[in-house]
């Protein structure tokens, strides 16, 4: 990553294009906006002539070490010009270029600008290219370690440990961002992509994975990261049925008991109860008696935020009720 | 002016009581998000002073957005370069907001603007990021959103239906999904882009989309809203896309509606009112669009499973909340809206945040929730693309006329 020292001695030696003996045959073409442009960017003249002379380049179709360069200028000033990023992978393709140069260079763009979509598309298709992986852990450690959720960065991630099927430390590393925040939900989501596509949720998995979780929502309860893991997990039992599953509804009733009204857990319990209704299972605690008055707690006291979420929900049980009446 | 239903607006008394709970386990998430909630509620504090003396507080600042978007529709900073590949996003920006705000915007103004994007077209069908850049889809969505707010003859006129659709085509993968543009990278909103477009200036074909709703419905997460590409994290623009293209497919039936339902639910924030893109992240007024135009499809698609239990007067989130938050956390006072307090103006946010409030406003065409002065009611959006509702109409109705382009399908 350039620092702003050396961002300065780049302005003081910077040489405008037009001043380079060996770009003297090129003649730079300007922007057409037509006459009348709107959303008109005041740009530097650095950006304007580094732009006229890339125009020139995509009209003549030049492939050369000194294009590659100016692809640098360009994507370094605008590094969301996809075009910019095209035309310069054409290049590297026509000069059969170091890729390995290439993934260092795409690297240090992507750490000055982490959240821009063009760059990490470059680097898959360079990686794509090289048929290498090797240094894309190491390298999405990095960016993550700055920002652990940083979008572009788990989905390259994610791309490399499917295509190159790279799980085998990826659980270790999920845990370990887990230790250190268990709010990120970015970790909580590799997690599930690690599994299903590694060991699946067989029963055996699945019981881990619940008493894993159980215990991180024990630490902290308002976390709907792990509420919504959990919720994940049960999607794969057999019958995929929440009720099923006497660990769920024990942990619930438990913290339940403690006094505990977290919206999470309040919302589990409604739909434990309407499960088990539908299931035609008459059950004295998961009741849909008392879903409804759990849904009054969150719209009243609990999650007011959401009102009319609960109100609805309030409204889809009563119907059940009514049919269930209706049809005796 | 319209007739408005009462507002419930919460007093900051209830505000305050749901401040976060770190549960004595601080971690890099509890401590951005009391961060936010800090100057959330300081902002909230300072609105409760100020509404006991003035009745029409919290305010729109509507003329002071209006000049901060004007100017920028012909003049940008320097500091936008990192957007000149994206100029006709700036555009729709723009006018899209303007026209939220119903401000007139003169024809030889608005023939400027059609002559600048005609020059974004590619010869090959679909709309670059500038003149004389590779045609884009997202870049493509923005022009075509662009020129139909203009909705003049002219405008419509610009847009090249037929390379167009072979411009979509040219994009199309064989699994339905879409790339944004030629060997770029591959993701929901692609399909979601294509599907706006062509449903916008009629050239849609169910061919074109073949297979795409059961890739979109690989991209809904366990948590229930939709990723970028199948494995990836719930997140709100990417379960707009998703939805709405479903919607627009008429396949939403194919993905789990109550996970999704109960995931964009709870993406409204308890104190601030605003929406966060993901769980446990932060609120950013942008995905008062993203997540709140979902809840438009929701709305609309419960209606259709089962009326009784629908109520047509309300979304499903809390109108007000919202409101408040954009209101009172997310105007720049010299014009302009923000992400969240402390963050600076830009057109992204501004348009996203007035989309949004536009939302909260209307629950149907009927029945409107305005916080504040009456003048701070907007005009109503068409959720499926996110122009206005009238600019919707008056497209969809010219482009019926034509023809679906007949091309050779590759």
């Amino acid at each position: 990553m350039t620092d702003s020292s050396s961002d300065c001695t780049y302005e003081e030696e910077y040489v405008f294009y037009k001043n380079r003996p060996h770009w003297k045959d090129v003649t730079p073409v300007p922007q057409d906006d037509g006459p009348n442009p709107v959303v008109a960017i005041a740009y530097t003249e650095q950006f304007r002539e580094i732009y006229d002379y890339f125009r020139a380049i995509l009209r003549s179709g030049e492939k050369s070490e000194r294009v590659l360069e100016l692809t640098n200028d360009a994507a370094q000033l605008n590094p969301a010009n996809y075009t910019v990023w095209q035309y310069r992978r054409e290049v590297l393709s026509h000069l059969k270029s170091n890729l390995s140069d290439e993934l260092n260079y795409i690297g240090e763009t992507i750490s000055e600008h982490p959240k821009n979509y063009q760059v990490w598309h470059h680097r898959r298709v360079i990686v794509e290219w090289l048929k290498d992986p090797s240094k894309e852990m190491e390298f999405t450690n990095v960016i993550l370690a700055q920002d652990s959720k940083n979008y572009h960065a788990w989905q390259h991630r994610q791309w490399v440990v499917a295509t190159f099927k790279l799980y085998d430390l990826e659980l270790e590393f999920v845990n370990d961002l887990l230790l250190k925040d268990v709010r990120n939900n970015s970790a909580w989501n590799q997690r599930y992509f690690v599994i299903i596509h590694t060991s699946g949720f067989t029963p055996n998995v699945i019981k881990n994975e619940l008493e894993y979780t159980a215990g991180k929502i024990r630490e902290v309860v308002n976390n709907e990261s792990a509420w919504n893991y959990l919720r994940g997990i049960i999607c794969h039992t057999e019958s995929g049925n929440i009720t099923s599953e006497e660990f769920i509804m024990k942990f619930c009733e438990d913290l339940y008991g403690t006094g505990c009204r977290c919206p999470y857990l309040l919302a589990l319990i409604v739909d434990i109860c309407e499960e088990l209704f539908e299931l035609g299972a008459s059950d004295e605690i998961f009741s849909m008696q008392r879903a409804l008055q759990v849904c009054d707690d969150l719209a009243l006291e609990h999650d007011k935020i959401r009102k009319e979420y609960w109100k609805f929900i309030s409204r889809r049980i009563n119907q059940a009720l009514l049919h269930r009446t209706t049809a005796a | 002016m319209a007739e408005m239903e009462p507002v419930n607006r919460r007093n900051l008394e209830e505000i305050e009581a749901e401040r976060f709970r770190d549960e004595d386990r601080r971690t890099a998430s509890s401590i951005e998000q009391e961060e936010v909630e800090k100057t959330v509620l300081s902002r909230f504090e300072l609105f409760d002073k100020r509404a006991e003396v003035d009745i029409d507080c919290p305010l729109l600042l509507r003329q002071k957005h209006a000049a901060f978007i004007k100017g920028s529709l012909l003049h940008l900073h320097e500091s936008y370069q990192c957007l000149d590949s994206s100029r006709p996003w700036l555009v729709y920006w723009s006018l899209h907001s303007l026209a939220l705000l119903e401000e007139h915007i003169e024809p030889e103004e608005c023939s400027k603007i059609v002559g600048f994007l005609a020059k974004c077209q590619s010869p090959n069908g679909g709309f670059g990021g500038g003149p004389g850049q590779l045609p884009h889809l997202a870049c493509t969505y923005a022009a075509v959103n662009a020129l139909c707010t203009i909705g003049t003859n002219e405008a419509f006129g610009v847009i090249n239906r037929e390379k167009l659709l072979e411009f979509l085509w040219s994009l199309r993968q064989p699994d339905g999904s879409f790339f944004m543009h030629e060997n770029g990278e591959v993701d929901v909103r692609g399909a979601y882009c294509a599907l706006s477009v062509s449903k916008l200036t009629n050239i849609f074909t169910p061919e074109l989309f073949e297979g795409s709703a059961e890739w979109i419905v690989g991209c809904q997460s366990y948590e229930g809203g939709f990723s970028a590409c199948p494995g990836m994290e719930a997140h709100g623009g990417y379960s707009f896309c998703g939805l709405a293209a479903l919607f627009m497919l008429g396949k939403e039936h194919l993905c789990d509606m109550k996970a999704f339902m109960r995931w964009i639910t709870n993406r409204q924030m308890r104190l601030e009112g605003g929406f966060q893109g993901r769980t446990n992240k932060l609120v950013d007024a942008c995905y008062s669009f993203w997540q709140g135009g979902a809840f438009l499809f929701l709305h609309n698609i419960l209606f259709k499973e089962n009326k009784s239990i629908v109520n047509s007067d309300r979304w499903l989130f809390n109108q007000e909340a919202l409101q408040e938050y954009i209101l009172m956390c997310c105007q720049q006072s010299s014009g302009g809206l923000i992400d969240k307090p402390g963050k600076p103006r830009d057109l992204y946010h501004t348009c996203y945040a007035l989309s949004g409030l536009s939302i909260a406003q209307h629950t149907s065409l009927v029945k409107k929730y305005v916080v504040g002065s009456k003048i701070n009611l907007l005009a109503p959006i068409h959720p499926m693309f996110n122009i206005t509702f009238d600019s919707a109409v008056k497209t969809m109705k010219y482009f019926e006329n034509l023809p679906v382009p007949q091309i050779g399908i590759p």
